[in-house]
């Protein structure tokens, strides 16, 4: 890394307005199918993209993101289902015709290539003449801030700036959609921090569609517009992150994104749930069991935790996070949970310190027993 | 062969690490001993070859009746040899690998055949079905290497394959609205030119040295003509057989060289063949 990650130079300007005036495409997945032997990758996933939109396909390995992505790029193809691009079907065209721009989890430079030739690598296939394509590539370089890396091979870059080359290269074509799949899991972390700013604010400075394939939670609710929640084929939920984060619809969606504690708990009528010597009332519009052995699923910042002589817990380890402290407290029935608070407040609460940990009272999600 | 193996991941990740930082300790005495006997047992059967030719008859072998017929015949050889195999093999192993991924198990070991199946029954059995038109031509010759070839050739090219990433490249072409042709020409051969180098040095030799398949279709190859002309002048067939080993190490130590350096060298080592077909080879595969 040379530079820092602002993404906003005098050359780069241009090229963005160039590149936002013809894009921002509405994608659309109708009933996306698609198996690999035994294995449902897809079962019916449908999903519409706004135009300009960011949106991020989280879920873990095996949950059919990358399957899905695939088949907008037109490297799958669905056994049954259709993509549509700006409202026209776009199944039987090849992916060399179908100008979307992507980015490759493992390093995709051509080795053969110096940067600026892997970023005009697009337009030659265009048929564009060397200057205009070497002064188009320039460009998008300076955009990345790699203009100092345009004559260097690939094994001569960090990964960090082999992935910037590989979204200026995505770039430069003028794609009407950009697709990631997951262009940072194999960089470290501090430059998968930058290079996640960079990312998003290029992305929104040029407007581009951009579907971004990831099983890092932070990364989605981070850099996306909207989190589609993927599980063994199919959606769980599509929202905003501080919707997900909030109201998730699902169990496996509560416990995926965010910290979740799970608490044995006892059925009330009424929709009320009973946990650890309180009660509370169960989150609206998500899916519950009407009976049987159930679990509270709550967040560590929705519980209660007092230091109290004789209470319902011991602490038995503290993190610290900044402003906030995770206190992780042994309840009976050998159930451990974690709780959030002020790291002022936790200060006198080591480990050992017998507690009262209660439910704060907000609505909660109920899940089957595990 | 190390050379082609050695285009891993590793170097393309990072920059190139320096040679600081690792140890070097001096290796313990019984390797040089290994080394020592190893080579005396190489170099004693050279020196004598040399001791019995003596240098004077290195420029004799120039002027021997049939050695330019011969060594044409086998250049041309090593020529439709290298140049089929290249054909047939390059798109066959990049086909296995990017769609028949499992098959890949299955090539390897038809590809070994030739070393199992002792040249003697092969040629034994071309000769039995080759039509006569093929037969009265010494191309037939350069059909049969190019099965034996094709062991050395498919894991030459299998190892610059597998040193890439190809996959990925080529889909990263793909998106970027290169067809199958352009993606070829542009992105997977000029990487694998090590490999085909590799391929192309391993393959001349085997063609340049073959003599039991020669020697059976009747057909004066150099290998063939040495052992002929053994009989009329020891001491210059000799030197005839040493300049051939000279000349096919000087081969392998070209693609050592060539394969020590690196991407770029690569890149320039095609990029004449990039400039001659710059104006020709956009119009079918620009969109």
């Amino acid at each position: 890394m040379t530079s820092d990650i602002t993404a906003g130079t005098a050359g780069g300007d241009g090229v963005a307005a160039r590149i936002a005036a013809d894009s921002g495409a509405p994608v659309a997945m109708q009933d996306l199918s698609r198996s690999f032997g035994t294995v449902r990758a897809l079962d019916g996933l449908s999903l519409n993209i706004a135009p300009g939109e960011f949106l991020a396909l989280l879920g873990p390995s095996g949950c059919g993101k990358t399957t899905a992505l695939r088949i907008v790029a037109g490297f799958e193809a669905a056994d049954a289902g259709s993509v549509t691009v700006d409202g026209k079907d776009v199944s039987g065209v090849p992916a060399a015709k179908r100008d979307m721009g992507m980015v490759f989890q493992s390093y995709s430079l051509f080795p053969n290539m110096s940067a600026l030739d892997n970023v005009g690598f697009g337009l030659r296939m265009r048929g564009r003449r060397s200057g205009d394509r070497n002064r188009r590539a320039g460009e998008l370089l300076d955009m990345v801030d790699l203009t100092e890396q345009a004559k260097k091979y690939p094994h001569q870059m960090s990964g960090g700036q082999q992935q910037r080359v590989a979204l200026a290269r995505a770039l430069a074509i003028e794609p009407r959609v950009l697709l990631l799949d997951e262009p940072l899991s194999a960089l470290d972390a501090k430059v998968r921090l930058q290079l996640r700013e960079q990312i998003r604010v290029l992305q929104q400075r040029l407007g581009i569609t951009t579907i971004f394939v990831t099983h890092d939670q932070e990364e989605a609710l981070s850099m996306a517009d909207r989190v589609g929640v993927m599980r063994d084929g199919r959606l769980e939920q599509v929202a905003e992150p501080n919707e997900l984060y909030a109201h998730p619809a699902t169990a496996f969606v509560a416990e995926f994104v965010g910290t979740m504690n799970r608490i044995p708990a006892g059925l009330l009528p009424a929709g009320q749930v009973r946990a650890i010597g309180t009660s509370a009332g169960t989150a609206d519009g998500a899916a519950a069991p009407a009976s049987g052995d159930v679990d509270l699923l709550v967040r560590p910042e929705e519980l209660r935790i007092e230091a109290v002589a004789g209470g319902n817990g011991i602490v038995t380890d503290r993190t610290f996070l900044g402003s906030v402290t995770r206190i992780s407290a042994r309840l009976s029935g050998d159930v451990t949970v974690k709780v959030d608070r002020p790291s002022s407040e936790a200060a006198a609460m080591t480990p050992g310190t017998s507690v009262e940990v209660s439910l704060a009272g907000a609505p909660v999600l109920v899940a089957e027993r595990q | 062969m190390a050379a082609v193996i050695d285009t891993g991941q590793a170097g393309r990740a990072t920059a190139p690490p320096g040679p600081a930082g690792r140890p070097r300790r001096r290796p313990p005495v019984w390797r040089w001993v290994i080394l020592v006997l190893a080579g005396i047992y190489f170099l004693i059967p050279l020196y004598a070859a040399l001791r019995f030719a003596g240098f004077k008859a290195f420029p004799d072998v120039l002027h021997q009746a049939g050695f330019t017929g011969a060594l044409t015949l086998s250049l041309r050889l090593a020529l439709i040899t290298t140049v089929l195999t290249l054909v047939l093999m390059v798109p066959t192993v990049i086909y296995v690998h990017l769609r028949l991924p499992r098959l890949r198990r299955l090539l390897e070991a038809i590809t070994i055949l030739p070393i199992v199946i002792p040249p003697i029954v092969l040629i034994v059995g071309v000769l039995q079905v080759a039509p006569g038109t093929l037969k009265s031509s010494p191309n037939l010759l350069g059909l049969e290497y190019v099965v034996l070839a094709m062991p050395f050739a498919y894991r030459s090219i299998d190892a610059g394959l597998r040193a890439l990433d190809l996959k990925t490249l080529v889909e990263a072409s793909n998106s970027l609205g290169a067809g199958w042709l352009a993606t070829l020409w542009r992105v997977v051969l000029p990487n694998l030119g090590t490999a085909m180098l590799s391929a192309t040095v391993l393959t001349v030799a085997l063609v340049l040295g073959e003599f039991t398949m020669a020697s059976l279709d009747l057909y004066q190859t150099f290998p063939v003509w040495i052992v002929n002309f053994e009989q009329s002048s020891g001491p210059v067939s000799v030197a005839a057989s040493l300049l051939a080993l000279f000349v096919t190490w000087i081969f392998l130590m070209v693609i050592a060289t060539l394969g020590g350096r690196r991407a770029g060298s690569q890149a320039s080592m095609f990029s004449a063949v990039r400039r001659d077909t710059r104006a020709g080879g956009r119009g079918p595969l620009a969109r």
